[in-house]
């Protein structure tokens, strides 16, 4: 059974994963995006892993997907790139990526280790609590450090995202309201 | 009971289509897209090893390999913004303007 839904997950993941880099619209290319982040957070409860299942779902899907199609609809999508791939280096980017799958999939098959190791059919899940006391005792200095990463990045998009007119427009606006 | 040889040979698939957006899609919202894709197959890999080998530490940095992800893409939606109110245009060759 566990091996079906396997199957079915992966399929439909692979599948939307290939519809991402093919899609021409960009709002296609992230809708099949949201589809393989779902598959992708299935597949986490399967690996006995719930807490990453629900942040994978909340983050992903819930924040940067959505962050991503807000940047679409502000930007002007109908003068997006004509043509999908580029006309230049494109030879030499399948080139690459021909070499990386080729060695992956020898790397993958060939070893004995791994195809013998099994994950569990009844696994024994590690409690949220017990991953909820490791990662406030034993990762709690990468924890904060990710605090600070987050801070910077939402004052980093702030700060970038912002334009010099309105904002110079907006102050004397302010102020020629408060004099009056 | 599935090998977890197939959850690396999912993620592979997942990692080679990513690289193949990145490298050889011309619209910029499409590559950063694509990267989301790299970084996710990554963490099935944490998350096969650590259900294996029945270690916390697998879902502790693919806590932190997310975070992370969600700041690089706040700062470069940002940077994207910032970049096409003075460019105009979305796709990669255009956008080449930090080649020395």
């Amino acid at each position: 059974m566990e091996r079906e839904f396997f199957l079915l997950f992966s399929a439909v993941a692979t599948g939307s994963g290939f519809l991402v880099v093919l899609a021409k619209n960009p709002i296609h290319s992230a809708l099949a995006l949201v589809t393989c982040f779902v598959q992708i957070a299935a597949l986490f409860i399967l690996l006995g892993s719930p807490f990453l299942a629900v942040i994978q779902i909340f983050v992903y899907v819930g924040a940067i997907m959505v962050l991503f199609l807000f940047v679409i609809m502000m930007l002007d999508v109908r003068k997006e790139a004509q043509s999908r791939f580029l006309n230049k280096g494109a030879l030499f980017g399948f080139v690459v990526i021909l070499v990386l799958a080729v060695e992956m999939f020898f790397l993958l098959t060939r070893n004995a280790i791994l195809s013998k190791n099994f994950v569990d059919a009844v696994p024994i899940t590690p409690s949220i609590k017990e991953l909820g006391l490791t990662l406030f005792s034993e990762y709690l200095l990468p924890f904060e450090v990710a605090s600070v990463i987050l801070l910077v990045a939402l004052i980093g998009a702030v700060v970038l995202a912002k334009t010099e007119e309105d904002d110079s427009a907006s102050k004397d606006e302010l102020a020629s309201g408060a004099a009056k | 009971m599935i090998p977890v040889s197939w959850y690396l040979i999912l993620a592979a698939i997942l990692f080679v289509t990513g690289a193949a957006g990145v490298l050889v899609r011309r619209n910029v919202l499409i590559v950063l897209m694509s990267l989301e894709l790299m970084l996710n197959s990554v963490n099935i890999n944490l998350l096969a090893f650590g259900h294996q080998l029945q270690d916390l530490r697998g879902q502790i940095i693919a806590i932190f390999v997310i975070a992370i992800t969600a700041a690089e893409v706040a700062v470069a939606l940002g940077i994207l913004v910032a970049l096409l109110r003075n460019k105009h245009s979305l796709e990669v060759e255009d956008l080449a303007i930090l080649k020395g």
